[in-house]
């Protein structure tokens, strides 16, 4: 998430659904909290109930989450920007925000270099390279300063920059600022100029929100913040799934900024991840880029030859990341152990590096085009999941061999016998590898506040099936017993790779607590735990599996299977489980206290400087060096974490300060801009030369073809969700007679009026048709999906759930193959929540 | 001690937990994969089968409005002011209600029972004993409330125990426990009686004036039922959410066929005594 990493320093949710309960007003959007997070949505109702906070709903659709809150806001899918930017434009035009906090913790005062321009009429930066497509950041910085890449964002700020091998020190120079925030250059008046035109006549205009709902949401947030008051944030895949999901999200962090909402109780952004571990498999990570804990993946077009080179590349001047060569050189101690001389580093060069762009849709791409020959599929269903599903059935049967580790027979594992193909005539072979499921082994799960939780195994798998964990390690065994006499120098990582977990009861499975001490890091010399990221160091005398992780083994006690209730606890919940970093609950609580230390209110009471025993305390861990005085202030060739002063919340970040201006890391801007989505039925009102973000990334290929914005063919918007009675593709949830009566059909949601204009009455079946492909399912009309009037003309919404396939016990069209593959330029997520297509009655 | 349910519609999400945890726990079949296109619900009713039962209210307050709905008109109906001020109302919009048998003070199904199988167990609740219901379904017309049906090819009646397996052991009834947001409250009768007057004064004092408790001698617990032991928050006239106002033993019914009956039988006799007199 850089929209987060970019504008704080780490790209997690900065609170806990816990802290929500403290929120004197609570703003989902982008999210169906209610139906998608069931339980963590009692939080927000227990605010509700205890604090009297007002919830506020802004969706394109009515949904019951929208039931259960004060306000509910209609919007149009796609314009999120324009109605956040209209809060931004509210709260500095109305002088709404938090002066004092937005002055000394973020960097609205900081000047920018006269090169900058911002996106006026063109509707672009300075930058722009029309051949390239894509941006040349260097205008975006501050004055005086060059870029430090390394710097960027901490977490995956570094890996979503502009190629790397650009790195510079910082100049022993204070950087420019005017604290009266007057000065034209300065971020604060770039940011109002920016936003000036998002007025709530252009919301109305864009969005479709009535004129009093906005004003009413305005209203509520502003009231609802200052230093009695905190305001906070929820959102989730609604905000991310778009071609400009990270701008959308940065709108949102930057709205949170201005209003002090960040490091406080019952403030932040709450980003609701879409399954359990989502945020998990991030960490340690699954991602082809990043290695656990974000450091980033070595990489061939970088300046990576040697260990040195590498280290030197990801080593930050200042901030946080000036550690980078501990954590790096702890997670190659702790993959291969003496193997690695971390003097040398002479092992890394056998180390593999990435060449290109190889996430998810570039590999589903390259599948289809024979260029991957195999693949293992664990834990996802994406024949059914993933957009453009029939493309990605397609590429499943050009490989040549492909294993799918799953509890059910999910339709990955059988596009060799769907869409009428003759098996005879598929050459994949398929492995299919029964799994347990999540009762039947331990492990733990990272949700979505970035709180590991532990579970016991409670019952034996049945039959065949085994943990995916027992999959890979004894997978990683036998592949090493093979290569084990190899005299092949290429062989050698192979052979050096640590893979000595103890294996327990009767069919050997991997004892999970083993890889938790792993990730948590130990002393090379007598395998003790360390206590937490602050012990590793960069001489090869500790291991770390995941820097970020460290201290979830501490005192060599399994933190995160801690469970004291938080009704029995004062504080932040922080004997439940186990948060990273180092257990801390609200990220950036610094900030919860003033510059000089002390809390904001009393009522708002949460981390502060005790000059008596001379270090912060609170009711959560401080995020923040526990003896530095608030009135520190470094040296001007200070380096690392030093060079942050005792007034710089984000630690994180190079200059310690929010956001507000991005100067770097981002691929599409220093600040959001509202396009449309690539598939649009209106014009951009806002940016008339400029109808979809310019960095979107598009597969200009006969197999991906897109719906031309306001093509007359496909006139109505389609947005995709999920229902609380099923699992994302329907893996977990078809299959189950209790879950599957509740939800048996797929269906499309649409108003009335456009049920009136297709002819279409309640139940009766109708076709959804892109340029992609068709389904048929089941109209529910409902009031509940508003309908918008733009220039005279009506703008209709098509409400699609997407948890059906030919696979289980209820079966259906699978809904995302009307999807295009559109992606996001920093991360590569595709357009889900916004595209178009058309709507006939019956079954064409 | 009487226990009870008391369900707090103003709370409940709709999320259905309470009809999986219930179907789980009691081991109920799946009745079947049916799309009704009625908001979202599809399980449809109350069974012998289904013990838990989630009503999806579309838009109560705005029924009146008919066919096209427009964004005008949707504005206009959120920016209606409630009591209290509270403006742009959302609650209320999408009502959902978790159904569930009402185990009533004087059970109307316990009475018509033959065989002695329902019962009230120590817990006062209203108890069907699977091993004496010989399905004769006497008890299913008696329902007021359309709790209880046979089973097929089971022929016997099913309905909620409460639990009762789980109160024996100290649990509360898993419905209860599955529900994220204490939609669902169990507990002795006497104190959920307390906490129902509570929530309902909060809700008034918010400015939701509409709020009451569904389940009292005076509302849905009536007509020589004596009120019941699952009781409701509602929002809305009891009939938007399927549920009588004015319930009523069966045998209420019968009254008044019994005394035109005895009249009847009294004048044909005295006819009789008249025309057979000499």
């Amino acid at each position: 998430m850089p929209g987060l990493g970019i504008t704080y320093g780490r790209g997690g949710a900065t609170t806990s659904l816990q802290d929500l309960q403290n929120s004197d007003c609570i703003l989902i959007e982008g999210s169906n909290m209610a139906e998608a997070h069931p339980v963590g949505f009692r939080h927000p109702m227990i605010a509700k109930e205890k604090n009297g906070a007002k919830l506020i709903h802004v969706d394109p659709r009515f949904t019951r989450t929208s039931a259960l809150c004060d306000v509910y806001a209609p919007i149009r899918p796609g314009t999120d920007i324009a109605f956040l930017g209209g809060l931004i434009n509210y709260v500095l035009q109305n002088e709404e925000y938090f002066e004092e906090y937005v002055k000394a913790y973020t960097n609205a005062a900081t000047i920018v270099t006269e090169e900058f321009e911002d996106a006026g009429a063109t509707g672009l930066f300075s930058g722009w390279d029309e051949e390239k497509t894509q941006y040349d950041p260097s205008t975006w910085r501050y004055e005086g300063q060059p870029i430090d890449y390394a710097a960027v964002g901490g977490s995956q700020g570094r890996i979503v920059g502009e190629a790397g091998g650009q790195s510079e020190t910082a100049p022993d120079q204070p950087r420019p600022t005017d604290m009266t925030l007057q000065h034209e250059r300065c971020v604060f008046q770039i940011l109002k100029r920016h936003f000036a035109k998002y007025t709530p006549e252009m919301v109305e205009k864009v969005c479709g929100t009535p004129r009093e709902a906005f004003q009413k949401v305005a209203e509520l947030i502003t009231e609802n913040s200052g230093r009695e008051k905190t305001t906070a944030l929820v959102y989730s895949v609604g905000w991310t799934q778009h071609s400009k999901g990270v701008q959308l999200i940065r709108t949102a962090a930057i709205l949170q900024l201005l209003l002090g909402n960040i490091g406080r109780p019952g403030g932040g952004i709450m980003a609701l991840r879409g399954h359990a571990t989502i945020q998990g498999s991030t960490d340690i990570a699954t991602l082809y880029n990043i290695l656990p804990g974000y450091l980033g993946m070595p990489d061939a077009n970088k300046d990576h030859d040697t260990w040195r080179d590498y280290i030197e590349d990801g080593t930050a001047s200042s901030g946080w990341l000036a550690n980078f060569p501990k954590y790096a050189t702890s997670l190659m101690k702790a993959w291969y152990g003496e193997a690695f001389d971390a003097e040398d580093g002479a092992l890394f060069d056998r180390f593999p590096r990435i060449n290109g762009d190889h996430s998810y849709y570039p590999s589903i791409m390259a599948m289809k085009d024979r260029e991957v020959k195999g693949a293992f599929n664990f834990g996802q269903n994406f024949a059914v999941g993933g957009p453009h599903a029939n493309l990605a059935r397609d590429a499943l049967r050009a490989l040549d061999w492909l294993v799918v580790v799953d509890a059910y027979e999910i339709e990955t594992a059988t596009a060799w016998k769907m869409d009428g193909v003759k098996p005879e005539e598929c050459g994949t072979e398929v492995f299919f590898i029964p799994a347990a499921l999540v009762a039947e082994k331990d492990g733990s799960f990272t949700q979505t506040q970035r709180m590991l939780q532990w579970h016991d195994k409670a019952v034996e798998p049945p039959d065949d099936a085994r943990s995916d964990a027992w999959f890979v390690y004894h997978l990683g065994r036998r592949i090493k017993e093979l290569y084990k006499d190899s005299t092949d120098e290429r062989d050698g990582l192979i052979q050096a790779m640590t893979w000595d977990y103890p294996v327990e009861g009767e069919y050997d499975e991997p004892n999970i607590e083993s890889i938790t001490k792993e990730v948590n890091g130990y002393n090379v010399a007598d395998g003790s735990p360390v206590a937490g990221f602050a012990a590793l160091k960069d001489d090869g005398s500790t291991a770390c599996g995941g820097w970020i992780y460290s201290g979830v083994y501490k005192d060599g006690v399994n933190q995160a299977r801690r469970r004291k209730p938080w009704t029995e606890q004062p504080n932040a919940a922080t004997e439940w489980g186990w948060a990273w970093p180092a257990n801390r609950r609200v990220l950036y609580n610094r900030a919860s206290a003033d510059p000089e230390g002390k809390p904001w209110s009393e009522r708002k009471k949460f981390v502060w400087w005790d000059e008596e025993q001379g270090k912060w305390t609170g009711l959560d861990i401080p995020d923040f060096q526990a003896d530095k005085r608030p009135d520190y202030r470094p040296e001007n060739d200070a380096k690392g974490v030093d060079a942050i002063p005792g007034d710089g919340p984000f630690i994180m970040q190079g200059d310690g300060k929010g956001w507000l201006f991005a100067p770097v890391g981002l691929k599409d801007g220093p600040l959001p801009i509202h396009y449309e989505p690539v598939e649009s039925p209106v014009p951009n009102l806002l940016y008339d030369k400029v109808q979809y973000t310019p960095t979107a990334r598009l597969f200009d290929r006969p197999d991906n073809p897109y719906n031309k914005p306001m093509d007359p063919r496909y006139p109505h918007v389609v947005t995709t969700y999920r229902l609380t009675e099923h699992h994302t593709s329907g893996a977990m949830s078809r299959w189950l007679p209790w879950l599957s009566e509740l939800q048996p059909e797929l269906f499309c949601e649409i108003s009335p009026t456009l049920a009136g204009e297709v002819g279409v009455e309640n139940a009766d079946f109708v076709t959804v048709s892109t340029s992609r492909g068709k389904v048929h399912c089941r109209a529910l009309v409902t009031d509940r999906i508003p309908v918008y009037n733009m220039d005279g003309r009506k703008i209709h919404t098509i409400g699609l759930p997407y948890h059906w396939g030919p696979n289980g016990i209820v079966k259906g069209d699978v809904v995302n193959n009307l999807m295009p593959v559109a992606l996001e330029a920093n991360v590569a997520i595709h357009e889900a929540k916004a595209f178009t297509a058309n709507l006939e009655a019956g079954r064409v | 001690m009487a226990t009870g349910f008391l369900t707090d519609t103003t709370v409940c999400i709709g999320c259905k937990a309470c009809e999986v945890a219930c179907k789980q726990w009691n081991q109920l079949p799946a009745d079947g994969y049916e799309f009704t296109g009625d908001s979202y619900d599809n399980t449809k009713q109350l069974s012998g089968t289904t013990w838990r039962h989630v009503a999806f209210i579309e838009n109560p307050k705005k029924r009146r409005l008919t066919g096209d709905v427009d964004l005008v008109a949707l504005a206009e109906d959120v920016t209606e002011p409630l009591p209290g001020g509270a403006e742009l109302d959302a609650l209320g919009r999408w009502a959902f209600m978790s159904d569930v048998c009402k185990h009533c003070v004087a059970a109307p199904c316990q009475q018509a029972c033959p065989t002695g199988s329902i019962i009230r167990n120590e817990f006062d609740n209203v108890y069907i004993q699977p091993d004496i219901c010989n399905g004769c379904g006497y008890c299913v017309p008696a329902c007021p409330y359309g709790v209880i049906t046979q089973v097929p090819n089971d022929g016997r009646a099913f309905k909620c125990t409460l639990c009762y397996d789980r109160q024996i052991d100290g649990l509360e009834p898993a419905c209860a426990k599955a529900c994220p947001t204490n939609s669902i409250m169990f507990g002795d009768v006497e104190d959920l009686k307390e906490l129902a007057e509570e929530r309902v004064q909060q809700l008034h004092d918010k400015g939701y004036t509409q709020a009451y408790v569904w389940g009292t001698p005076e509302v849905g617990g009536t007509g020589g039922i004596e009120g019941n032991h699952s009781k409701f928050i509602l929002m809305d006239e009891p009939e938007t959410y399927n549920l009588p106002k004015h319930p009523y033993l069966p045998q209420e019914k019968v009254k008044g066929g019994v005394i035109a009956g005895a009249v009847a039988a009294g004048v044909l006799g005295a006819v009789v005594a008249l025309a057979f007199r000499d």
